[in-house]
């Protein structure tokens, strides 16, 4: 009996020729993850450890500042400080401070901090992203990751794995983020709760990395411990741009066992829309827009799609209009790299000509942090992955989640709106 | 032995997650009491008004799902609740819970049975729930045997220490 991709790194990780789903590993860690909220809860629980004075190695340890940065008060600041004074004290070779790192989940595969066959844990909870490359990457809480700071391992129940089989070309308009939302609206919040995602299919293998990463990063989104394509060309050529480190391509075994496996054709899919309050409650674009869905604010950004791909599909929609007057538009590239890349194609003058407010990269409007916060009986429509009560501030807010087409679409015309009739809003 | 845990049932529904929580303009507090302040708020903004010490947060499906912020189990703990029971917990969750000692049970039938305001007692060790309003018995799901091991050996901050003394030898 074969073994899936999870499988596969799992087992290597701890040593056996095989695991199976339910067995408890003792995995041991290729990256450790944290960022200054986890990281400070953390610090503090590892200085209570005994015989824990030093982290495991500090070369496999990354810590970025991202969640409430710049600082939004002093509270933060101390937060950010006591990170960056740990990272100084256990010499931390990859700390990310404001203005050098951006959205961790952006920022370490840019650094090459990701390769396939790796076994990464992070202290929040969108490091499945990694699973964009081939690498088994999990959230875990702060506890945990000090444990892994400590230790280089972590212990971890392996999952039963759901694999998903995409078909079809998607039509105009119509991104990963829109086959996401969809998958989260089949599978519901908790129906992969405890499970591996293992993406599969003629239309995952088309995309692009950042599309990918967006998949990756809403596994979350229904409850799974992890979700993982199989690297290719594209993964390894991006990979070795970045890294000189030797990894190990995984794959899953052609009888590997797999507790569900969805079809899912995507040929005939609308883009989608994930209506309050949660990432399952999703709806194509034309049942949404049925009823009339003025916006007071349209954020761009986060881990989810905050990268150069959807900053390129939001300027070419903004170019040369303006966003309607009801309305707000925040943009965060995802990181600082991405912020000069979007500088130097001239996106970020573009977005700005539109009326978009284009903010340092960071976390704080989409988890309600500071930078984009909602007011009482406003209404968002937001590239982001969660839209729970209050998730970007006053419970009595309204999120909508789309990709950043729609959310373009829907800037220009001041209320949600189909980016398929964009001549239309135009004219 | 862990003593029993008794107080009053607070009744919420399915995927109470930890946005609700502990919304996240509080995330850059560490202090557990002060977190304390702010749990579920935004679920329920009376919710640490009217809570006494022990009472229980009694849940659905999926409680905890989201974010990984160990602040959403400090959070609930540092209010003074004593217990979460669930039909389910989600991942995450469920590990901090566990980690930072806030004691949680699954048990269908006891979320069924309960309903706001009953008295409950739980025993930690045994998993029994009796709702003493209700003059009933349920029973909690047992622990899968690696976590009813950390639990015992105090949680997995020792079982860290001791796996450092190990590499250390």
């Amino acid at each position: 009996m074969g073994m899936t991709l999870t499988e596969k790194i799992l087992a290597r990780h701890c040593g056996l020729e095989r695991v199976e789903p339910g067995q408890i590993v003792n995995a041991t860690v290729d990256l450790v993850l944290a960022n200054e909220l986890s990281a400070a809860v953390a610090i503090g629980v590892m200085r209570g450890m005994k015989g824990a004075s030093r982290v495991f190695d500090p070369s496999r340890i990354a810590l970025v500042a991202d969640h409430f940065v710049p600082a939004k008060d002093a509270q933060s600041a101390m937060l950010a400080k006591l990170m960056k004074d740990f990272a100084a004290e256990q010499q931390i070779e990859h700390f990310f401070d404001v203005g050098r790192g951006g959205i961790e989940h952006v920022v370490l595969p840019e650094e090459g901090l990701v390769a396939p066959g790796e076994l990464i844990v992070g202290g929040d909870s969108h490091t499945c992203t990694y699973g964009a490359f081939g690498a088994f990457a999990t959230g875990m809480g702060s506890t945990d990751i000090a444990a892994a700071f400590a230790l280089g391992e972590v212990w971890l129940k392996v999952p039963a794995s759901i694999k998903l089989v995409y078909s079809g070309k998607p039509g105009p308009m119509v991104y990963a983020k829109d086959i996401m939302l969809r998958t989260v609206g089949e599978l519901g919040i908790d129906g992969a709760t405890y499970r591996a995602i293992e993406y599969h299919g003629t239309t995952v293998d088309e995309l692009s990395i950042t599309g990918r990463i967006t998949m990756a990063n809403m596994a979350i989104e229904a409850g799974a411990k992890n979700g993982i394509f199989h690297a290719d060309e594209k993964t390894i050529a991006y990979v070795k741009e970045r890294t000189d480190r030797p990894f190990i391509v995984e794959r899953a075994d052609a009888d590997a066992v797999y507790e569900r496996v969805i079809s899912i054709d995507i040929g005939s899919l609308e883009p989608q829309v994930a209506c309050p309050h949660t990432p399952d409650n999703v709806h194509p674009i034309s049942e949404v827009t049925r009823e009339d869905l003025p916006v007071d604010q349209v954020f761009i950004g986060s881990c989810t799609n905050g990268y150069i791909d959807d900053l390129r599909v939001v300027a070419k929609i903004l170019e040369g209009k303006r966003v309607a007057s009801n309305l707000r538009v925040i943009v965060n590239p995802g990181s600082q790299k991405v912020w000069m890349q979007a500088a130097d194609e001239g996106i970020l003058t573009t977005l700005a000509a539109a009326g978009c407010a284009v903010n340092t990269p960071g976390c704080g409007a989409c988890f309600g942090g500071h930078m984009g916060t909602l007011g009482d009986g406003e209404r968002a429509i937001s590239t982001t992955n969660r839209n729970y009560v209050g998730r970007m501030g006053s419970p009595k807010a309204e999120i909508y989640l789309a990709s950043p087409a729609t959310c373009a679409a829907s800037a220009i015309a001041g209320r949600i709106t189909d980016p398929r009739v964009l001549e239309y809003v135009a004219s | 032995m862990e003593a029993k845990l008794r107080g009053h049932a607070h009744k919420y529904g399915r995927n109470v997650d930890t946005d609700v929580i502990i919304p996240g303009k509080y995330c850059n507090i560490i202090d557990p009491a002060e977190l304390g302040k702010h749990a579920l708020e935004g679920l329920d903004p009376e919710y640490t008004g009217r809570m006494q010490a022990g009472d229980v947060i009694v849940a659905d499906t999926n409680f905890g799902c989201g974010s990984s912020r160990e602040v959403a189990p400090i959070a609930i703990k540092g209010s003074g609740t004593s217990a979460v029971i669930a039909k389910s917990f989600a991942r995450i969750f469920y590990r901090n819970a566990l980690n930072i000692g806030l004691p949680i049970f699954e048990s269908a039938e006891a979320v069924d049975g309960i309903e706001s305001g009953d008295e409950i007692e739980v025993e930690p060790e045994s998993g029994v729930i009796r709702n003493i309003t209700k003059n009933a018995t349920y029973r909690a799901a047992e622990f899968p045997p690696f976590m009813r091991s950390l639990i015992d050996a105090g949680g997995l901050v020792p079982y860290v220490e001791r796996r450092l003394a190990e590499k250390a030898t």
